[in-house]
């Protein structure tokens, strides 16, 4: 199973203890993959013990993206966190990681 | 057509790198020249300087990022906006003075107040994070509103070279001067959106030009020790095309500004600041060249009736210690470390974190289970009420030199104080931001 890395590309930004994670197909073709297989059950799944609130999907496919805002992600926020990466920068790769079934 | 107004960004953040900005200012024929270095904590961090002396409290950057760009102001008459002022915009002003004095260069200074409202916040007003009262945080050292385009405009209207703000939405640091070039209404809010989304766009400098981006393989960008950073033409309508300055690195795609388009937005059907709300879902990305990318379509609805305030508070101390493994058996050697840390201290620190560098710090997990790192170090970071004992957690951490596994090095400690940030709402009318004009008319009087 390739893993999203291969397909998509992310961008991780913070609000709060809120992590916002980007998720954007190269190629427009990968766009209906990517909205059909990358699920917020999914995304809750892969991310289980980072992401602990709710997640947010939104659906932009003129830009060949989906947005994910994880709610409580960021071990109580950025400002008095204890993690190293305060604003789970790096969870964009941790995204990239999940593996997807291909047709 | 007449040339449209040039915006360009010289600072992402507090700390961003000097260079690229004066390379900015000097090469890239600029209008306005933004530099925000504001970030959610950065206001309570500067509070506290501020109270240990009431001269300090603006950005600790602003003198050699103002040493470097007034020379550049003088000789190119662009007009630079700021967030720099933090926590004291009219001592950030002063100082900015006795610069041009030093260098002999008249300015006019344009100072926004206003935004400071730790004096008028009520202790009982809920959080929008937690819906409790701001009180129950503890100790409360910043509060500052969110401004917006309409605390903006009447310091541009002065015609002052420079105009200093401390909070303001960062979008509203660029939109600001479209409206005032354009003559934009406050109601206008296609046109606010717009503008919004090429604010957003350009706030974090380098991240439009590949910075943040880059990764060997899938995402190459070249020349990054170089990276330059952004500029946006914006158009009458609010519609923009990105560029920068000839000969520095970096590269500005469709596919880096898709990833800043959606950065840090919460809703990208709903991206609220003081001046609108802003839909970013139709907008539309497009390459019209090498190094240009074009935004259009941001659509916008009526602004919110409140204004968001960022609430600073003091939320004790975080001691850190750290020590490195290598070699057979590194990742064990690293557990029993960790174990042994939290035996000895664990019963002093409810909240204690045992992270291994190289092995799962940064996604408290590895997503590969083939990995086996060659070294490894140990990370125990704790809260604690006190700078005193928060010290005990790198003192503990250190001296499993002699008492704890084998083959432990290059161990490190810090202590640092914790600020807290949460927000909450005020209404728009209880904010009133004022402008207040600082000069230096030159030293024509001098012998």
């Amino acid at each position: 199973m390739p893993k999203l890395h291969e397909l998509a590309h992310c961008r991780a930004g913070d609000k709060g203890n809120t992590s916002i994670l980007s998720l954007i197909a190269y190629r427009a073709e990968d766009y209906p993959l990517l909205a059909a297989q990358v699920t917020i059950d999914a995304v809750a799944k892969h991310l289980r013990g980072i992401v602990e609130g709710d997640i947010r999907r939104f659906e932009l496919p003129a830009l060949w993206a989906l947005q994910f805002v994880c709610a409580r992600s960021l071990s109580g926020g950025v400002t008095t966190s204890l993690a190293l990466d305060a604003h789970g920068k790096s969870l964009s790769y941790a995204l990239l990681e999940m593996e997807i079934p291909v047709s | 057509m007449a040339k449209p107004l040039r915006i360009g960004c010289g600072a992402g953040f507090s700390g961003d790198r000097l260079e690229p900005a004066v390379v900015l200012a000097a090469r890239g024929g600029i209008d306005y020249l933004v530099l925000e270095c504001l970030a959610e904590r950065t206001i309570a961090l500067a509070q506290l300087r501020k109270r240990k002396d009431p001269a300090r409290g603006y950005d600790p950057l602003l003198e050699r990022r103002i040493e470097l760009l007034l020379p550049e102001l003088q000789a190119r008459r662009f007009r630079l906006v700021t967030n720099m002022g933090a926590a004291n915009p009219l001592a950030a002003a002063d100082a900015v003075i006795t610069i041009a004095r030093r260098q002999g260069i008249s300015i006019r200074v344009a100072v926004i107040t206003g935004d400071d409202v730790l004096a008028e916040i009520d202790p009982a007003a809920r959080t929008l994070e937690t819906h409790t009262p701001l009180a129950d945080f503890g100790e409360l050292v910043s509060a500052n509103a969110y401004l917006g385009v309409a605390a903006l405009l009447p310091a541009l209207e002065t015609g002052a070279d420079m105009v200093i703000t401390g909070r303001v939405a960062d979008p509203s640091l660029f939109v600001a001067p479209m409206a005032h070039r354009y003559g934009w209404a406050l109601d206008d809010y296609d046109r606010l959106a717009r503008g919004t989304s090429v604010g957003h766009l350009l706030e974090c400098a380098g991240q439009l030009c590949g910075g943040y981006y880059a990764e060997p393989g899938p995402k190459e960008v070249p020349d990054m020790a170089n990276l330059g950073f952004p500029y946006a033409d914006v158009d009458p309508e609010g519609d923009a095309t990105f560029g920068k300055a000839e000969g520095t690195g970096g590269r500005i795609t469709l596919a880096n500004a898709k990833e800043q388009l959606l950065y840090e937005v919460t809703d990208p059907f709903g991206y609220v600041t003081p001046d609108v709300i802003a839909d970013f879902s139709k907008v539309t990305l497009r390459e019209s060249g090498s190094d240009r990318v074009a935004v259009s379509g941001a659509r916008g609805r009526a602004r919110p009736r409140e204004l968001k305030v960022s609430v600073g508070y003091l939320a004790g101390y975080v001691g850190e210690g750290e020590i490195g493994y290598a070699g057979a058996n590194a990742v064990a050697r690293a557990r029993l470390a960790g174990e042994i840390i939290r035996e000895r201290i664990g019963r002093l620190f409810p909240d204690m974190r045992v992270d291994l560098i190289g092995a799962t710090s940064m996604h408290g997990r590895s997503f590969d289970p083939a990995a086996h790192p060659y070294e490894v170090r140990l990370r125990v970071a704790a809260r604690a009420k006190s700078a005193e004992l928060a010290m005990i957690v790198g003192e503990e951490v250190e001296a499993l030199y002699t008492n704890g596994p084998a083959g432990g090095g290059g161990t490190r400690k810090y202590v640092h104080e914790q600020i807290g940030i949460v927000s909450t709402l005020v209404d728009r009318e209880q904010v009133t931001a004022k402008v207040t004009i600082k000069e230096y008319a030159g030293n024509a009087k001098a012998a």
